[in-house]
C-alpha cells in the first residue's frame, strides 16, 4: 500500500509544485516507485516544472471520467525510471474532480507505487480540499512571511478536521513543516521571521528550511527538478529534506548568514 | 370486543400553547451599535425586560449578511436580563450556528413541527462542537489538546473549555463558564456566553483578537502594553473587563 503524501500550504505561491516535483524525483533516485499528480485543474504546473509538459496525451480528469486509463494518462519520466507524472486537464475546472473519482485513481496507483504525492493548488476551496482528503502524511509548505503562516494555519486546521482520518477517527494525519524561500541575511536584520518565530505561531516540527535561491527560477526554466541541481543550496536543501523524511536526523544547513570570500565578492558567486 | 379503558397514571401530558413573545427583529450586525442600542432600550423599562423570554427575527437581515455571531449577541441579550430562546426566520447557515448557542428555530407555521429528536439534535452539535452526547448536560469541562488552528471554532456547552496549547490568530474559543489557555492566545475567547457574569478568562500569554466575558468585550487594540504577552486572567466587574496578572 502506498503512503499519500499532499503538498499543500493555503498561500499560493510559496513553492508547492516545486516541492511536490523535489520530493517526487528525490524519493524516486533513492529508489522507490512515486507517482505525482498535478490537482490543479484549470491551472496546471506541475508537468512544465517535471519538464513533460509536450508530452501530455491524457490527464488526471480523463482517468476519472473513465475517458482514458491510468497507464495511457501516466507519463514516465525521462531521467528516473521509478518516477510517474499524472499531469491535471487544463480545459476542464475542479469540479471535475469527484472524492469516489480520485479515491478510485488513488487505490490504484497504491497497487504499484510506494509514494503518491498531491501536488495540491493554492487555497482551502474543492482542488485544495480533494488533493488532502486521502493523505497519510501532509508537507505544509510555508514562507517565513506574515500572510503564509496564517494561511498555513488555517490549512493545518482544516487538515486535522476535514480528511478522511480524521473523519473516520483514524490516526490523524502526520503533519511536517517545510520553510521556504528562507533569506538568512534578512532574518539577522530582522526583516523577515525566523524559523524560531514561525516555529512558536505554528507549534510544528521543521521538516526543513529551503533557501531563497536562483537555482529555483533556473529549474522551472529548465524543466529539471530543483533536487537535480546538487551544487545548489536548494538542490542541497531538499535532498536534506527526503532524507530526513525517510527518518534521518540531519542538521539544518542554510540557515546562517553566508560569508562571502573576496573572490566570491569579486567575482559573484551566485547560482 | 369492547376496548379496556385504560387508568391514565402518567407523570405529565403534552399540550399546545400559544404565546406572545417580543421579537427582536435584527436589521444588520454591527454589534458595537447593538449593544449601544440594546443599553438605550432596556434602561427606558429595565423591569419589562427581565426574564423576558425574546425570539431572535432574522428575516431582515439582508441575505448578503456575513455570519451572526450568535455567541456575542446572545451573551449581551442575557447580560441585560432578557431570555434570548430562538431564532425566526435566517439562513439555513444561520440556523446552524443559531443550534449551536442551543437557540431553538421557531417556524413560521401554525402548527407545530416535530421537534428533532434530542439524541439526533446533541449529534448534530457533535459534529459541530465535538460535545459529549447526552441529553442531560451536566456541567462538564471540555478538554482540548492539540492547538486550535485558524478558522476552527470550539464550544464548550454548560461549562469550561480547557485548552492545553495555543489558541491561533482566526481562532475562536467559546465556553458557558470559564476559559483556560495553557498556551498562547492568539484568537477570540468569549467566555460566558450564556449570561454568567463570573465566569473568567486565563491564559499563559495574551495576545488575543478579542475578549469577552458574557457579552462584555475588548478588542486588540484597546488592550494595553503592559497587560499582552504575558500570563493573565480577565473577570467581569461592574461592566468592565478587568485583567490581572498571574
Amino acid at each position: 500500500m502506498a503512503r499519500i503524501i499532499v503538498v499543500t500550504s493555503g498561500k499560493g505561491g510559496v513553492g508547492k509544485t516545486t516541492t511536490s516535483a523535489a520530493l517526487a524525483m528525490g524519493l524516486a533516485h533513492k529508489g522507490n516507485r512515486v507517482a505525482v499528480i498535478d490537482f490543479d485543474v484549470g491551472l496546471r504546473n506541475l508537468d512544465l516544472i517535471m519538464g513533460c509538459e509536450r508530452r501530455v496525451v491524457y490527464d488526471f480528469v480523463n482517468v476519472i471520467n473513465g475517458e482514458a486509463n491510468l497507464n495511457q494518462a501516466l507519463i514516465k519520466d525521462k531521467r528516473e525510471d521509478n518516477l510517474y507524472i499524472l499531469p491535471a486537464s487544463q480545459t476542464r475546472d475542479k469540479d471535475a474532480l469527484t472524492i469516489e473519482g480520485v479515491d478510485k485513481v488513488l487505490n490504484e496507483l497504491s497497487q504499484t507505487f510506494d509514494y503518491i504525492i498531491c501536488d495540491s493548488p493554492a487555497g482551502i476551496e474543492r482542488g485544495a480540499t480533494m488533493a488532502m482528503y486521502f493523505a497519510d502524511d501532509a508537507i505544509v509548505v510555508t514562507n517565513p512571511e506574515v500572510s503564509s503562516v496564517r494561511d498555513s494555519d488555517r490549512m493545518l486546521g482544516i487538515l486535522a478536521s476535514k480528511s478522511r482520518r480524521a473523519e473516520k477517527g483514524l490516526e490523524p494525519i502526520r503533519e511536517y513543516l517545510l520553510l521556504t524561500r528562507y533569506a538568512a541575511e534578512r532574518v539577522s536584520k530582522g526583516e523577515m521571521l525566523s524559523v524560531d518565530d514561525v516555529q512558536e505561531i505554528l507549534s510544528l516540527d521543521l521538516l526543513g528550511v529551503i533557501p531563497e535561491s536562483q537555482a529555483v527560477l533556473n529549474a522551472s526554466n529548465s524543466g529539471n527538478p530543483v533536487i537535480m541541481d546538487d551544487d545548489s543550496d536548494a538542490g542541497q536543501a531538499y535532498s536534506d529534506v527526503v532524507s530526513r523524511y525517510l527518518g534521518e536526523d540531519l542538521p539544518h544547513r542554510f540557515l546562517d548568514v553566508r560569508k562571502k570570500g573576496l573572490l566570491v565578492r569579486l567575482f559573484g558567486g551566485q547560482r | 370486543m369492547q376496548a379496556a379503558t385504560s387508568e391514565t397514571s402518567s407523570v405529565f401530558e403534552l399540550k399546545s400553547g400559544r404565546f406572545t413573545l417580543p421579537n427582536l427583529r435584527l436589521f444588520h450586525t454591527n454589534m458595537d451599535q447593538f449593544a449601544e442600542q440594546l443599553d438605550k432600550q432596556v434602561n427606558m423599562a429595565p423591569a419589562f425586560f427581565q426574564n423576558t423570554p425574546v425570539v431572535i427575527d432574522l428575516s431582515q437581515l439582508s441575505k448578503q449578511t456575513a455570519e451572526v455571531d450568535f455567541a456575542l449577541l446572545v451573551g449581551l441579550m442575557r447580560g441585560q436580563g432578557m431570555v434570548p430562546i430562538g431564532i425566526r426566520g435566517g439562513t439555513s447557515r444561520q440556523q446552524e450556528l443559531a443550534e449551536l448557542m442551543e437557540l431553538a428555530i421557531l417556524s413560521e407555521q401554525h402548527n407545530n413541527e416535530r421537534q428533532k429528536p434530542v439524541a439526533a439534535k446533541a449529534t448534530a452539535q457533535n459534529k459541530s462542537a465535538g460535545n459529549v452526547s447526552a441529553t442531560l448536560r451536566p456541567q462538564i469541562s471540555k478538554l482540548v489538546t492539540r492547538p486550535v488552528r485558524s478558522g476552527q471554532r470550539i464550544y464548550a456547552a454548560g461549562g469550561d473549555l480547557i485548552i492545553t496549547s495555543q489558541v491561533s490568530n482566526g481562532a475562536e474559543v467559546i465556553a458557558d463558564g470559564n476559559i483556560h489557555v495553557y498556551g498562547t492566545l492568539r484568537g477570540r475567547a468569549l467566555a460566558g456566553v450564556k449570561g454568567n457574569r463570573e465566569a473568567r478568562i486565563f491564559c499563559q500569554n495574551l495576545q488575543a483578537e478579542l475578549i469577552s466575558i458574557a457579552g462584555q468585550y475588548r478588542i486588540n487594540e484597546s488592550l494595553k502594553e503592559e497587560q499582552m504577552n504575558r500570563p493573565v486572567q480577565i473577570s467581569l466587574s461592574d461592566k468592565r473587563l478587568e485583567i490581572q496578572s498571574l
